[in-house]
């Protein structure tokens, strides 16, 4: 009956769901999962699940963790194809990453920069060293951490405005009128890319994929040289103008990881010797994400200062098109659907380039003979 | 079966637009198809969106059915050629529930037909939508992996590579070896991608009566096929396009002229053919035309007369 299997139908699709459910409720003498405890208490695996899901809410990403049983490529689809069907009233305006309430801020370019080094709530220089105490039923809350005695520098200066006065860093101009952002989720990929559509790529882009191309170029394939300039981590406002009002509004506080990656350029006959910049960004707190998204685009800007580009890394076609985890993952799993016709068709010419096959050999050898 | 009754379209229950995607998408994807009859063969880029299957899976084909499907089609989803495949199953699940469309097997009934992998026995009728799942839209990928050069090739109509690709096939094997997704020039301008369909289905392509759209979510590119354009498969004069036969013919319905599929009885080596297309084979068995192994357990009108264990 082995093709009923393959034809199964709706009666085995039903079934095979069935048995989805019930996996993924494990085993029921255990207490059920909340989505509220997947929130609080797996909340990087949410960060990660809205940041790669182009979607700002805590509570669909912790109910696609659920949903998804902890697989997060998988609940990262589950939270796109949902976003997908939300009707879009109009763009923010660009937040001001210089305002952030900083939980986490430290610069590996200098010993002390303006606004101190903040380390915040981080796993750098904890020993991996499994907590047997975790594993304890009924754990006790954990102590509160201490207080800062002075509050914190507030705007909280960037590596940018540290820079500023010497010029030494590239820096953006800002448009009076700010065009219309380049948006992957209603345009398809264009090429050459421009530096927004480049960012929106790499922002909803695989974790896995980008520190792996990061990694690459650090070990020597397109180098980039990288420095990282500052890493910051915490909450700002989003700014919203209605039609109906005409002035900004505070519609809500996301939290956000913002990396910059300082690299050198040796200069050229128009520009000055000067640090470069990869920007990362992403929702939540991504560190590694927004650490490799900063070097893989420091790496894509390679036409900009005339470096020569040769390793995958720098191939914005290669990068851009092969970076999101969701286009990936449905077109390496489709191989499972079946393919019988086509192998059909192949099987056929096969068979029949072997049949030719050994008719020359037969031949040569009679002819030997 | 317990399958939970789906929500109807206007229910107050229902989170999602008619047919899924909203209207404004649904327009855009409209016009994007409207462009591409209006260059038969042209690739369309469009803002493809996420859909609830994955990529690969046929978002592209359920994109263009979203967009064009309306109460009142009559709606028809194959994959391999059979109507009970499971993902055709799934997709045909999907429309039911957020379309409220009627579904059928019958390809004569269907207004839209969904198809991965092959085109139906049953000759269109003007009026038909055949809608295609596209892995691949462009048929030179193989030859150039970059986007940017495979645009200014068509752009050029600079073929020349793909002809010496066909050219190579016969000094190395004697012939031209693609078997399946094997490219056809539409309207003598545009190379297409027929989708991975075996060669076997190439020549229904011609002057067909239907409308065929062709859409590749992944790739976000939607091409079309207007009724009665020609579209030749790509040959040579003394290497003429030739179509898949087998000595075999259908085991069930006994057909000496449908595309079959191999299916493996035992580890011994033995083996049946059987039509691909499953509507096809059916419609003969009901007309009465045996084949050598009528009744067999896979004649699934056969089985449920009489179930097997």
């Amino acid at each position: 009956m082995a093709y009923v299997s393959v034809k199964g139908g709706e009666k085995a699709i039903t079934h095979a769901h069935q048995w989805l459910a019930e996996d993924r409720r494990g085993d029921q003498s255990v207490n059920e999962l909340e989505v509220a405890q997947v929130r609080e208490q797996l909340s990087l695996a949410v960060d990660r699940v809205m940041s790669e899901g182009s979607c700002y809410d805590r509570d669909l990403a912790a109910l696609a963790v659920k949903q998804a049983r902890g697989d997060l490529p998988e609940a990262i689809f589950l939270l796109r194809a949902y976003r997908t069907t939300l009707p879009r009233f109009g763009a923010s305006l660009p937040v001001e990453t210089e305002a952030m309430a900083v939980r986490r801020r430290v610069s590996a370019a200098f010993k002390d920069i303006p606004g101190g080094q903040v380390l915040g709530p981080t796993f750098d220089y904890t020993h991996r060293l499994l907590d047997f105490a975790l594993a304890a039923e009924g754990g006790v809350a954990p102590e509160p951490a201490p207080q800062a005695e002075e509050p914190q520098a507030y705007p909280m200066p960037n590596i940018a405005s540290v820079f500023r006065h010497e010029d030494l860093l590239e820096h953006d101009t800002r448009a009076d009128e700010p065009a219309e952002p380049y948006d992957l989720t209603r345009q398809p990929m264009k090429f050459p890319a421009d530096r927004d559509q480049r960012l929106q790529a790499l922002a909803r882009g695989d974790e896995g994929f980008l520190l792996s191309l990061a990694y690459s170029s650090q070990r020597g394939w397109g180098s980039t040289h990288p420095l990282c300039g500052e890493i910051r981590m915490g909450e700002v406002a989003v700014e919203f103008v209605p039609d109906e009002l005409g002035f900004p509004i505070e519609i809500g506080e996301i939290t956000l990881t913002e990396c910059t990656m300082l690299s050198g350029f040796a200069g050229s006959a128009e520009r000055p010797p000067q640090y470069t910049r990869g920007y990362g960004l992403t929702f939540g707190h991504c560190e590694r994400k927004a650490m490799s998204m900063a070097i893989v685009d420091r790496a894509l800007r390679h036409r900009e200062v005339g470096e020569q580009a040769d390793a995958p890394v720098q191939d914005e076609e290669f990068v851009l098109y092969h970076s999101d985890n969701v286009e990936a993952s449905g077109f390496v799993q489709h191989l499972k659907l079946p393919h019988y016709v086509d192998f059909q068709a192949d099987l056929q010419l096969i068979r029949r380039l072997r049949k030719e096959h050994f008719e020359r050999r037969a031949a040569l050898k009679e002819a030997a003979e | 079966m317990s399958t939970p009754v789906p929500a109807r379209a206007n229910a107050p229950e229902r989170y999602y637009n008619y047919a899924y995607l909203d209207e404004q998408t649904k327009r855009m994807i409209r016009r994007s198809i409207l462009k591409a009859l209006a260059i038969p063969g042209y690739q369309v880029p469009f803002g493809s969106r996420e859909m609830p299957v994955p990529y690969g899976w046929g978002t592209g084909g359920i994109q263009l059915t979203a967009a064009i499907i309306g109460p009142d089609d009559v709606y028809k989803c194959i994959d391999q050629g059979a109507d009970d495949t499971t993902n055709a199953v799934s997709i045909r699940r999907f429309f039911a529930n957020v379309a409220d469309v009627a579904t059928t097997e019958d390809t004569g009934e269907a207004t839209i037909i969904q198809t991965r992998h092959r085109i139906p026995e049953k000759p269109l009728k003007q009026g038909q939508v055949l809608v295609y799942q596209v892995p691949q839209p462009e048929p030179l990928r193989g030859l150039e992996a970059r986007e940017t050069e495979t645009r200014a090739m068509h752009a050029y109509e600079e073929y020349g590579l793909q002809y010496v690709s066909l050219y190579e096939n016969i000094s190395a094997y004697g012939r031209i070896a693609a078997t399946a997704g094997y490219p056809v020039m539409v309207e003598e301008r545009y190379l297409m991608s027929p989708s991975p369909i075996p060669k076997f289905d190439n020549p229904k392509m011609a002057q067909n009566e239907a409308v065929m759209l062709f859409g590749a979510g992944r790739e976000k590119r939607i091409y079309a096929v207007p009724p009665f354009t020609r579209v030749r498969s790509l040959d040579f004069e003394d290497y003429p396009f030739e179509t898949q036969t087998w000595e075999e013919t259908c085991a069930l319905c006994g057909a000496e002229d449908s595309y079959l599929d191999e299916v493996i009885l035992d580890d011994a080596g033995d083996k049946m053919f059987v039509c691909s297309d499953s509507h096809h084979c059916a419609e003969r068995r009901a007309a009465g035309h045996v084949g050598p192994m009528a009744g067999h357990t896979l004649d699934q009108d056969a089985a449920l007369k009489e179930p097997a264990q």
